[in-house]
C-alpha cells in the first residue's frame, strides 16, 4: 500500500505505457484504420500535428541553450544544459517512436537512407532528425561516461564538443525550418492565414522562442517533483531571448499578411478567432511578460509565460497542419481515443526514461573540469 | 511534355460506370460493402480498392436538374506533386505519361496523398505489418500502354467518352470540338494548363468547379517547395560557416579577456 502511494506518479505512467504499447500492437496486426480516424480524406492527424510537428519544435530546448553555452560562451546557463540536452535527445527518440507507430511501412523507416529524392522536403526534415538524434547522442553520452568512468571516451567526446554544437546547430535550423517547408507543397491545403512562403522561417523563430521557454517548463517540474533547487537567475536569463524571437516573427507575420492582402480571413470565421487566440495568448502576452525583469525573477510567472509560448506554438502547429487544413475531397477527422492513447504512452515513456536518467546518472552535476585528473 | 493522355468528354457520359468495373477487373481490386447515402456515387470516394469511380452531380441548369458525371482518378500531372515530395523517389512520372508507384520503396508516410491538389491517391488503412499496406491509386494502365493496348477504362467506355492518344492530338482535337459546339461546351480544356498540366484531359458542359474539379493555377504546387530545396545545400553551408566563425570570434575574445584577467590579477 506504501509502496503505491510513494510511486503513484510512476505507477500511472507506466500504465499508461503499457496501454500503448498494447494499442500498437493492434495498429500493426490490422492496420492504422484500426485504432484511428485517419482516412484517404485526412492521412495525416495527431501523430504528424503533435508527436512529430510538436514534440519537434518542444525538443528545441536542446539546440538553443549548447548554442548559449558552447558557441556563445555564455556559462552562466550551463546548469540547465545537461537537463536541456536529455530533455532534446528524448524528445527526438519520441519523434522517431511515434513514427514507427505512424508510418505505414515502419519496418522499412531505413529506405530513405538509400533512395533518395533531393526535391523532397521530408527527404530533408529525416536526414536531419536522423543526425541530429545521433549528435544528441553523443552530447548526452558523457553523462554515461562519467557514471561508468570511462576517461578515453568522455576525453574524446569533450573535445568534439564544440563541433557536435555546431553540427546540431545547423541541423536543427534546417529541419525546424524544414517542417514549415512541408507544407509548401499545400498551398491550397493549408488554411490562408497561416499559409506562406516564410512558413520555414515562422517555423524557426516559433522553435527558437519555445526552446528556452521548455527549458523553464522542464527546470520548475523537476525541481518540484525531484525536490531540487530552482535556477531562477538562470532562466531568467534565457528567458530573454523569447521576447526577441516573438517580436522577429510577430513583425514579419503582420508584414507578411498585409502585403499578401489576407487581413480579411482574419476577420470572418472560427479559424480568425484561433488565429487570434495564438497571436495573444502565444505571442504577444508572453513577449510582454517576458520583457519584465519582475517576470524573470518570479518563478511562477516564469512558468506562466513559459507555458503561454508552449501552448501558443502547439495551437499554431495544430492549425497549419490539421485544424486549418482542408483536403479537395470531403471528410472530416478528430483523432481516435487510441490515437491519444499512443501519444500519451509515448510522453509517458519519456517522463519515466526522463526520472531514471534524474536518478541513476550526473544530470543535474555542472560539466567536469577539461582535463580528467588521474587521481580520483 | 508527355506522350500519352486521355481526353474525357464528360458531354457524352452516361453514367454506365463500365470504366469503373473495367478498372477494377483489370487491377484485380476487390468490391466494396457501401450504404445507401441518398446520392448514386458509389463507392462515395477513391480508395485502395477503388482507383477510378463515376461521380453523379446533381446540377441545376435554367430550369431543369440533371446528372452531370465525373470520372474521377489520378490526373498523372506533368508535374506530379505526389512524385516532388516522395522522400524514397517511390513515385515518378515516365516519359510515356503515366505517373507509376514503385511499392518496394514507399514507407507510408502519406506525404504524397496530403499534397495531392486532387485528393489522389489512398491507403490500404485496413492492413498491417503482414499485409503488404501500401499507398494505391490509378497508374494509367501501365502495364497495357507500354504493351501497346489502350488503358481498360478507355477500351470499356460503350459511349466513346474517354479518348487515348498522344497528348498534343488529343489538345488539338478537343479544341476542334469546342470550336465545333460552342453552346455545348465550357471554353476550357481541364488539365491542360492546370498545375503545369496533365495527363487527364477534361470537356464539359458545365463550370469544372460544379463537377467537382478544383479550380487551380496553371504553376505545379510544389515549384515553391523544390526551390527551397534547391537553396538548401548553399544555406546550410553559409550557416555552418558563420556558426563556425562566430564560435571562433567569442571563443578568441574570451581567450584574450581572460589573459588581460590573468595578468591583472599577477600584478
Ligand atoms: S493527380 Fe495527384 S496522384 Fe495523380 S499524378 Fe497528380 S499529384 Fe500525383
Ligand atoms: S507514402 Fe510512400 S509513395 Fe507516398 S510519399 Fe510516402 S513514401 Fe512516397
Amino acid at each position: 500500500m506504501q509502496f503505491i502511494r510513494r510511486h503513484q506518479l510512476a505507477i500511472v505512467l507506466v500504465a499508461l505505457v503499457a496501454f500503448g504499447l498494447i494499442v500498437a500492437l493492434v495498429r500493426y496486426w490490422a492496420g492504422i484504420g484500426a485504432i484511428s480516424n485517419l482516412s484517404d480524406a485526412y492521412p495525416w492527424g495527431l501523430w504528424i500535428s503533435f508527436d512529430l510537428l510538436c514534440g519537434v519544435a518542444l525538443a528545441s530546448g536542446a539546440f538553443t541553450t549548447a548554442f548559449a553555452v558552447h558557441i556563445f560562451q555564455l556559462d552562466r546557463f550551463r546548469p540547465v544544459l545537461r537537463p536541456a540536452i536529455l530533455t532534446g535527445f528524448l524528445g527526438y527518440v519520441m519523434v522517431i517512436v511515434a513514427l514507427l507507430v505512424d508510418l505505414g511501412r515502419p519496418e522499412r523507416i531505413w529506405h530513405m537512407i538509400i533512395f533518395w529524392n533531393p526535391h523532397s522536403v521530408m527527404f530533408e526534415v529525416g536526414w536531419c532528425v536522423m543526425l541530429y538524434t545521433a549528435v544528441l547522442a553523443l552530447e548526452f553520452s558523457p553523462l554515461v561516461f562519467e557514471r561508468l568512468r570511462w576517461r578515453a571516451p568522455l576525453a574524446i567526446i569533450h573535445r568534439l564538443t564544440i563541433v557536435l554544437v555546431i553540427l546540431g546547430t545547423l541541423l536543427s535550423t534546417l529541419h525546424q525550418s524544414s517542417l514549415g517547408s512541408l507544407f509548401l507543397a499545400m498551398p491550397r491545403q493549408v488554411h490562408p492565414l497561416w499559409f506562406s512562403a516564410f512558413l520555414p522561417l515562422y517555423f524557426f523563430l516559433t522553435a527558437i522562442a519555445v526552446g528556452p521557454a521548455m527549458v523553464i517548463l522542464e527546470s520548475s517540474i523537476s525541481s518540484r517533483v525531484l525536490h531540487r533547487g530552482l535556477e531562477t537567475d538562470v532562466i531568467g536569463g534565457l528567458a530573454r531571448a523569447i521576447p526577441f524571437a516573438l517580436g522577429a516573427y510577430l513583425a514579419i507575420k503582420i508584414v507578411d499578411l498585409t502585403l499578401a492582402n489576407k487581413w480579411a480571413a482574419a476577420f470572418r470565421d472560427g479559424m480568425s478567432a484561433l488565429f487570434w487566440i495564438e497571436i495573444i495568448f502565444g505571442v504577444i502576452a508572453p513577449m510582454l511578460l517576458f520583457a519584465r525583469s519582475s517576470v524573470r525573477h518570479n518563478p511562477s510567472r516564469l512558468l506562466i509565460g513559459a507555458s503561454l509560448v508552449i501552448a501558443g506554438i502547439v495551437l499554431n502547429r495544430f492549425n497549419v497542419s490539421l485544424i486549418g487544413w482542408t483536403r479537395p475531397n470531403e471528410g472530416w477527422y478528430v483523432p481516435h481515443l487510441l490515437e491519444f492513447a499512443i501519444t500519451f504512452g509515448i510522453v509517458s515513456a519519456g517522463v519515466v526514461a526522463y526520472g531514471l536518467v534524474a536518478k541513476f546518472l550526473p544530470l543535474f552535476a555542472d560539466e567536469p573540469a577539461p582535463a580528467p585528473s588521474p587521481a580520483e | 511534355m508527355s506522350r500519352y493522355a486521355m481526353l474525357i468528354d464528360e458531354t457524352r457520359c452516361t453514367g454506365c460506370r463500365a470504366c469503373q468495373v473495367a478498372c477494377k477487373q483489370w487491377n484485380d481490386l476487390p468490391g466494396e460493402q457501401t450504404r445507401n447515402r441518398g446520392t448514386y456515387t458509389n463507392p462515395p470516394a477513391l480508395s485502395a480498392k477503388t482507383w477510378s469511380m463515376i461521380e453523379f452531380n446533381e446540377i441545376e441548369t435554367g430550369d431543369k436538374v440533371g446528372f452531370y458525371f465525373l470520372k474521377r482518378g489520378c490526373m498523372h500531372c506533368e508535374h506530379p506533386a505526389c512524385a516532388s515530395v516522395c522522400l524514397v523517389g517511390a513515385l515518378h512520372k515516365t516519359p510515356d505519361g503515366p505517373v507509376v508507384y514503385d511499392d518496394s520503396k514507399c514507407i507510408g508516410c502519406r506525404y504524397c496523398m496530403s499534397a495531392c491538389p486532387f485528393g489522389i491517391p489512398t491507403f490500404d488503412w485496413d492492413r498491417g505489418l503482414l499485409n503488404n499496406a501500401l499507398i494505391r491509386k490509378c497508374e494509367f494502365c501501365v502495364d497495357r500502354v507500354s504493351n501497346g493496348l489502350i488503358p481498360a477504362c478507355a477500351k470499356s467506355c460503350p459511349s466513346r467518352v474517354i479518348a487515348f492518344g498522344e497528348r498534343e492530338q488529343l489538345i488539338a482535337q478537343a479544341e476542334a470540338r469546342i470550336e465545333k459546339n460552342p453552346n455545348k461546351y465550357i471554353k476550357h480544356i481541364y488539365g491542360k494548363d492546370e498545375v503545369g498540366g496533365t495527363s487527364m484531359l477534361y470537356l464539359s458542359s458545365v463550370p469544372f468547379d460544379q463537377l467537382g474539379l478544383p479550380a487551380l493555377g496553371t504553376t505545379p504546387v510544389t515549384a515553391l517547395s523544390e526551390q527551397v530545396m534547391e537553396y538548401t545545400v548553399p544555406f546550410a553551408l553559409a550557416w555552418g560557416a558563420t556558426l563556425a566563425g562566430v564560435a571562433a570570434v567569442v571563443r578568441f575574445r574570451n581567450r584574450g579577456k581572460r589573459i588581460v584577467e590573468n595578468e591583472k590579477s599577477e600584478t
